[in-house]
């Protein structure tokens, strides 16, 4: 059982915890499902409870609520504009999605949810989806014009055009994986470096003392990952914002 | 959707092939469920779709909470207290404006005051001029009836006075006379000779 506490990639395994099939699929409710409606369920108690006085002076929690909805508004007017805004809640809703979730994982123990790609490649395709069908739904074909920047000489426009299209096509997946590698490594580094203490402690004396080094790097390194968890989420929403701009104003 | 399957396509099989060696014996003591074997974890397609759904659901209703829920609460606490400080900030242009009013009213009231003031002291002062102007001319009236009356004092006494000197002069020179010429001189002559010598 030892040698499953040091190995970093355990905190990543899927456990079933309900299992469920349908139709063949494996829909079971794992450990990951548990931590989705955990983080969830935080955000919206949290964000619902700081709130429920209304206070016209706000409390230190009800200043934190209001914090986020207005860092995410600035975010959001500032990247898409006025019209932009009607994109609020769903941008709002990434952002406290992947911090919390974030740090929940930071907790020993926890699962964390955004450090499997597919969770955050779904985040992502959600994303881009949304991006593309209001786009088209907005501007018909004119979204295509997202594709053909202004003022390119003539005979390099199907370079560019290939250049764009590849780009927009990359966004998911560089939205997703930005996040999923962030989370993974940030907790495989925490947890080598937490198994050093634990696997040093075990020499005796000696040993004991020369855990105080990776140790003290474990310390350092939670704290680099509490930044990490939100520097994600702020990353993961304004590049939401700026996608959404380009669904808004597809001619650049 | 197309990025979705091109995406699956191209990361799972790349996953599998790098993970699978290494995955299987880490694995195999760790008592994890036979389906996540052989995959580095957040690579092994089995637990997609159960992470896609749960995903979906929570995300869903968390969207839903939030949309519902949560924006109109907070952006109703935002506006409130905008719409408040605004109002607050109107009511206080207000009062100032009221404010300024009143001082103004204050000193056009000031100038006011003064502007009587100066008049009323002018007045005054006028008013005291005129009187000491009559009561100097009065005095110098009486005054002026004094001196005339003592002149006219001091002259009938120089009169009076000049008609002695005459008779005392008549006096001297009978009494000289009779001294001198031991004889008496008529008075009438006397007083002739007395009167041409005065003359």
């Amino acid at each position: 059982m030892a040698a499953d506490k040091v190995d970093p990639i355990h905190q990543f395994h899927i456990i079933k915890l309900v299992p469920i099939n349908i139709g063949g699929y494996d829909l079971s409710f794992t450990n990951s499902a548990l931590f989705m409606v955990a983080t969830v369920v935080v955000a919206a108690a949290f964000l619902f409870l700081t709130t429920s006085s209304r206070s016209l002076i706000p409390g230190r929690l009800q200043s934190v609520s209001e914090m986020a909805y207005e860092f995410v508004g600035n975010m959001l007017r500032d990247a898409a504009g006025t019209q932009g805004m009607k994109f609020f809640p769903f941008v709002f809703s990434l952002f406290m999605f992947v911090l919390v979730a974030n740090l929940l994982g930071l907790f020993p123990y926890f699962f964390t949810v955004t450090s499997h790609i597919i969770v955050t490649f779904g985040l992502a395709a959600l994303v881009i989806g949304t991006v593309v069908v209001y786009g088209f739904m907005k501007h018909g074909l004119g979204f295509l014009k997202l594709f053909v920047p202004h003022g390119v000489p003539v005979f390099l426009l199907p370079l560019v055009v290939l250049i764009e299209i590849i780009s927009f096509v990359s966004r998911p997946v560089s939205l997703s994986v930005r996040l999923f590698a962030n989370m993974l490594a940030g907790h495989i580094t925490l947890k080598v470096f937490s198994g050093f203490v634990v696997s040093l402690s075990a020499l005796g004396a000696v040993g004991v003392a020369g855990s105080v080094l990776p140790l003290a790097m474990a310390v350092a390194l939670t704290a680099l990952e509490l930044l990490v968890a939100f520097l994600q989420a702020y990353v993961f929403a304004v590049l939401t914002c700026m996608y959404l701009n380009d669904a808004l104003h597809p001619g650049h | 959707m197309f990025v979705t399957s091109a995406f699956a396509q191209e990361s799972a099989p790349s996953a599998d092939t790098s993970h699978a060696t290494t995955g299987g014996d880490t694995h195999s003591g760790t008592g994890v469920p036979a389906e996540a074997h052989g995959a580095f974890p957040p690579f092994d397609p089995a637990t997609f779709p159960s992470q896609l759904l749960w995903l979906a659901i929570t995300f869903g209703l968390f969207y839903l909470f939030l949309k519902r829920v949560v924006v109109p609460r907070v952006g109703g606490i935002i506006d409130v207290r905008n719409d408040r400080i605004s109002q607050d900030l109107d009511q206080a242009s207000k009062l100032k404006g009221e404010a300024d009013a009143a001082v103004a009213a204050y000193e056009q009231e000031l100038a006011e005051a003064k502007k009587n003031a100066n008049s009323i002291g002018q007045q005054a002062a006028d008013a005291a001029k005129a009187e000491a102007e009559t009561a100097r001319k009065k005095i110098e009236a009486a005054l002026d009836e004094k001196l005339g009356e003592a002149e006219a004092r001091i002259s009938s006494i120089k009169a009076n006075a000049m008609k002695e000197v005459g008779s005392i002069a008549e006096d001297t020179a009978s009494a000289i006379v009779e001294a001198l010429v031991g004889g008496k001189a008529s008075k009438a002559e006397i007083a002739a000779a007395v009167k041409s010598v005065a003359r």
